[in-house]
C-alpha cells in the first residue's frame, strides 16, 4: 500500500476570542471523513511502538485501520477492549507524551493524530447502546470505591467479566475528576454522564452520596464483597502557608472548578455560589492551574495571569493547554514566586512576588528555581487561585488503619495493585498522588486483571 | 430519596426535620454532620446531626432559614424527599476523657450540643447545659435538655427567659463557684455558637485554664477532603473542618481568621451555605 502522504489533520476549533467567553467545548472533533484521512496517514508499522506507549494498552494501529475502511463501530469494538472511555481519553490524554511520541509517522512529518481519531470514534459509539454481559457469572462481587477513572475502568473490566460491581461514590454525581474537575469545554459533562450510563447498562450498580470509610466502613465492604478496588483520588488541596492566605478571594483551584464544573456555578440556574474575579492571578502551572485560569477567563475575569516559580520549559501543563489559555488571552507571570497574598479590608489585592532564577536540577528534575534578594514587584489581583496540587486524602486510611501508605499518605500497592490487605485493590491518584486521567485508568485496568486472576483461582 | 419523615417549627425560621436515612444514621456518632442538597440545582449544605434514631433509621436535623437553600428546604413538608443527603461526615466527638463537662449552646449550636447531652446522659454522666438566644422565643430543646442535663441555665439578650444576659455570664458564674471548690471541677466546656460567641466563650476559658471543644461551621462544598474551603488556622497550621473537625480545641483556633472567611459570599444573596454569623445562627456549618 502506498504511504498517504497527506500531512496531518487538525481538529477545528472555536476561534479564541470566542471561545474564551463561553463554556462550550473548544475542539469540534473531526467529520467522518476527516477521520478516515487522517487514520489514513498509519504507516500500519509491524511492530507498532506507538501502542508501549498506551497505557491500558489500546491497539492503535488496528483500530486506525478500520476506521481507515468506514467501519467506525469496529474500531470502537477494538478499542473497548482496552479502554472503556475513549471518548474521555481522546479529550484529555497526553497523546504528545504517550502513543503519538512514539509514532514513527512523526519521523517523516507529523505523527498521526491518534487522540483526535480516538475521540471521534468514542463520540461514535456513545449513542450506541452496548450489548449487556450475557457470558458466564462467576459469582463474585466487587465494590469500587470511587467513580472515577480508574474506579470506572476497574468497574468495566470486571462486568464485562461476569464478576457483580457495585460502585459507591461519595459526590452526588458520578464521574470524579471528569465531573468536578475537568471544565466542561475541555469535556463536556454529558458526554462523561453518556460513557457512565453505558457502563451502567453493562449491569454495574451505582450507590451515589455514599462515603467508605464514614457512611460504610472499609471493613463491611470487605466482609460483603469477594475484592475492593479503592479509587478514591488525590485529596486535598495544597497550600503555601502564606501571609494572606485566608482572605477573601483566595481560593484552591479544587474547590474553584468543584463549583464552576460539578455545581455549575457557571450556569444562571445554579444555586451555588462561586467568586468572580476581575483581576485573577492563578498560582501554579500544571494542567489544573491551566483549567482554572481558563476558567476564570470564561467567568468574566478581565485579565488572568498564571504566576510560576519555574520558566516556560518547566511547566508541568500539557503544551496544548499551555497553547490553549496563551490564545485566550492568559498571561505568564514565569520565574516569580509568591512571597505573600496582599489584602485591602480582609480580601485579595495583589501578589507581592520575588524574581527567581533557575539553578541545577532538584529531585523532580526540574531546574530549582532560586528567589533573588531584593527582586520584589507586586501585581493586582482582587482573587487568588491556589493549584499546588494536592496530598492524598485522610479518610480511608483513618477509618482502616491497616492499610499502609507513604509517608506522604498515598496508598502503597504490590505490583499486582494490591495494597497490604489481602483482597483489598487501590489504583489512580490514591497511589500516585495527583497524575493523568489515562495513568489511573490504566493502574485500573492492571488491578481488574489481578482481581479476576485472584477470582478464577478461588 | 431520602424523605422527610416529620417537621415541626421550633422557633420563628428554624424547623426541625426528621428525615430517613437509614444508611447514614447505621454509622453515625454524635458530633458528626451530614450534607443535603434539596433538588437538581440545589447548594451543598452541611447540618450537623441534632438527634437520631438507629431503629427508625432517622436522622433529624434543626435548620434555620437564613439564604436561599435553607429558605428552599423550608417549603419542603412531611413525605418530601431532598435530592441528596450523605454522612455522616466528619470526625465524632470524643469527650471520654472528661468527667465534668458543662456543655454551651447559644442559638441554632444547640442543635450541635443536644446529642452531646443526650449521649453524656446515657453514658451515666451528664453535663451542665446553658443555653443562650435573643428571647424566649428563640429558644428551642429546653424540655428535652432539662431531662439529659445535670442542670440547665438559660441566657437571653432581653431577660423574657432566664438570666438577661450572655450566656459567658453563666459561664462565668459556674467556672467561679467550681474555682471555690477543691475537686472534680469542671475539666471541660464544649462550646456551639456564632462564631462570636465561641470565641468569647473561648477566651473566658482560657482565663481559668479549662480545656474547651468548639464545633467550627465553616463554608463546605464536598465536605470529604477535596475541595479545601472550609480550610481553619489551629494551632498555627490548616487543617479541614470536614476531615480533621468539626471540633477542634477552642484556644489553638485562629478566630479573626475564621471570622473573616465566614463572610465570603454574604454579599450574594443566594450564598448562605454557611451560617452567618447572625445570633441564632449557630447550628449549620
Amino acid at each position: 500500500m502506498a504511504i498517504d502522504r497527506s500531512p496531518r489533520n487538525r481538529m477545528p476549533e472555536q476561534a479564541p476570542k470566542l471561545r474564551a467567553k463561553n463554556f462550550d467545548e473548544v475542539a469540534l472533533g473531526f467529520s467522518p471523513e476527516q477521520a478516515k484521512a487522517e487514520a489514513s496517514r498509519c504507516l500500519q508499522c509491524k511492530n507498532a511502538p506507538c501502542k508501549s506507549g498506551c497505557p491500558v494498552g489500546v491497539d492503535i494501529p488496528e483500530f486506525l485501520k478500520a476506521v481507515q475502511t468506514g467501519d467506525f463501530e469496529g474500531a470502537g469494538a477494538v478499542i473497548g477492549r482496552a479502554n472503556s472511555l475513549p471518548a474521555v481519553c481522546g479529550r484529555v490524554c497526553p497523546q504528545e507524551e504517550q502513543c503519538e511520541k512514539l509514532c514513527l509517522r512523526g519521523r517523516m512529518d507529523k505523527p498521526v493524530a491518534i487522540g483526535a481519531v480516538e475521540r471521534f470514534v468514542g463520540d461514535f459509539g456513545l449513542d450506541k447502546t452496548p450489548a449487556p454481559y450475557d457470558g458466564p457469572r462467576t459469582g463474585k462481587r466487587a465494590a469500587v470505591i470511587g467513580s472515577g477513572p480508574s474506579g470506572l475502568t476497574v468497574a468495566a473490566e470486571l462486568a464485562k467479566n461476569g464478576v457483580d460491581v457495585t460502585i459507591y461514590e461519595a459526590f452526588h454525581r458520578a464521574g470524579g475528576v471528569l465531573v468536578y474537575g475537568i471544565p466542561e469545554f475541555r469535556l463536556p459533562k454529558s458526554l462523561v454522564r453518556a460513557e457512565i450510563d453505558k457502563l451502567l447498562r453493562l449491569g454495574v450498580t451505582l450507590m451515589r452520596n455514599v462515603v467508605v470509610g464514614k457512611t460504610v466502613l472499609l471493613d463491611e465492604l470487605t466482609d460483603r464483597f469477594d475484592a475492593v478496588f479503592i479509587g478514591s483520588g488525590a485529596g486535598l488541596p495544597m497550600f503555601m502557608n502564606l501571609k494572606g492566605e485566608s482572605y477573601k478571594g483566595v481560593i484552591s483551584a479544587n474547590e474553584y472548578l468543584t463549583r464552576v464544573n460539578l455545581m455549575g456555578a457557571y450556569r444562571a440556574d445554579s444555586d451555588t455560589p462561586v467568586q468572580r474575579g476581575r483581576r485573577v492571578a492563578v498560582i501554579g502551572a500544571g494542567n489544573v492551574a491551566m483549567d482554572a485560569a481558563r476558567t476564570a477567563l470564561r467567568m468574566g475575569a478581565d485579565s488572568v495571569t498564571v504566576v510560576y516559580r519555574r520558566g516556560r520549559e518547566e511547566m508541568p501543563a500539557r503544551a496544548e493547554e499551555i497553547h490553549h489559555a496563551e490564545e485566550e488571552g492568559v498571561r505568564f507571570e514565569l520565574l516569580a514566586a509568591p512571597v505573600e497574598i496582599l489584602g485591602e479590608n480582609g480580601a485579595a489585592a495583589g501578589l507581592l512576588l520575588r524574581r527567581t532564577e533557575l539553578s541545577e536540577p532538584d529531585a523532580s528534575g526540574r531546574r530549582r528555581p532560586v528567589e533573588l534578594a531584593g527582586s520584589e514587584f507586586t501585581i493586582g489581583a482582587d482573587m487568588v487561585i491556589v493549584a499546588l496540587g494536592t496530598s492524598p486524602n485522610p479518610l480511608i486510611k483513618d477509618s482502616y488503619p491497616a492499610i499502609e501508605t507513604t509517608k506522604k499518605g498515598t496508598i502503597v500497592v504490590d505490583g499486582r495493585g494490591m495494597t497490604s490487605v489481602d483482597g483489598v485493590y487501590a489504583g489512580g491518584d490514591a497511589v500516585t498522588g495527583a497524575a493523568t486521567v489515562i495513568l489511573a485508568m490504566g493502574a485500573g485496568r492492571k488491578a481488574a486483571a489481578a482481581i479476576l486472576e485472584r477470582f478464577k483461582g478461588q | 430519596m431520602n424523605r422527610i419523615v416529620k417537621k415541626r417549627v421550633l422557633a420563628p425560621n428554624v424547623n426541625e426535620y426528621v428525615i430517613d436515612a437509614p444508611l447514614v444514621v447505621k454509622n453515625a456518632r454524635p458530633g458528626q454532620f451530614v450534607i443535603l442538597r434539596v433538588d437538581e440545582e440545589g447548594e451543598r449544605i452541611p447540618f450537623t446531626i441534632c438527634d437520631m434514631d438507629k431503629a427508625a433509621g432517622t436522622v433529624t436535623l434543626l435548620v434555620q432559614e437564613v439564604g436561599y437553600s435553607t429558605a428552599k428546604l423550608a417549603k419542603l413538608v412531611v413525605g418530601d424527599g431532598v435530592a441528596d443527603f450523605v454522612g455522616p461526615l466528619g470526625k465524632p466527638t470524643d469527650l471520654s476523657a472528661h468527667k465534668n463537662i458543662v456543655l454551651v449552646g447559644g442559638g441554632i449550636g444547640t442543635a450541635v450540643i443536644y446529642p452531646q447531652a443526650k449521649a453524656l446522659f446515657e453514658a451515666g454522666r451528664p453535663a451542665a447545659v446553658i443555653l443562650g438566644a435573643r428571647n424566649r422565643e428563640l429558644l428551642m430543646y429546653t424540655d428535652e435538655f432539662k431531662r439529659a442535663a445535670k442542670s440547665l441555665y438559660i441566657a437571653t439578650d432581653d431577660g423574657s427567659a432566664g438570666q438577661k444576659g450572655f450566656v459567658t455570664d453563666l459561664l462565668k458564674e459556674l467556672l467561679e463557684a467550681d474555682r471555690q471548690r477543691a475537686k472534680n471541677g469542671i475539666d471541660c466546656v464544649m462550646a456551639v455558637g456564632p462564631m462570636p460567641m465561641m470565641r468569647a466563650v473561648a477566651n473566658l476559658t482560657k482565663e481559668y485554664g479549662v480545656h474547651t471543644v468548639v464545633s467550627m461551621n465553616p463554608i463546605m462544598v464536598d465536605g470529604t477532603g477535596m475541595c479545601g474551603g472550609c480550610r481553619l488556622s489551629v494551632g498555627g497550621k490548616t487543617v479541614y473542618a470536614c476531615v480533621d473537625g468539626p471540633e477542634f480545641d477552642a484556644h489553638e483556633v485562629d478566630w479573626a481568621d475564621a471570622i473573616a472567611r465566614l463572610s465570603l459570599y454574604k454579599e450574594t444573596e443566594q450564598a448562605h451555605r454557611c451560617r452567618l454569623t447572625d445570633e441564632t445562627a449557630g447550628g449549620q456549618k
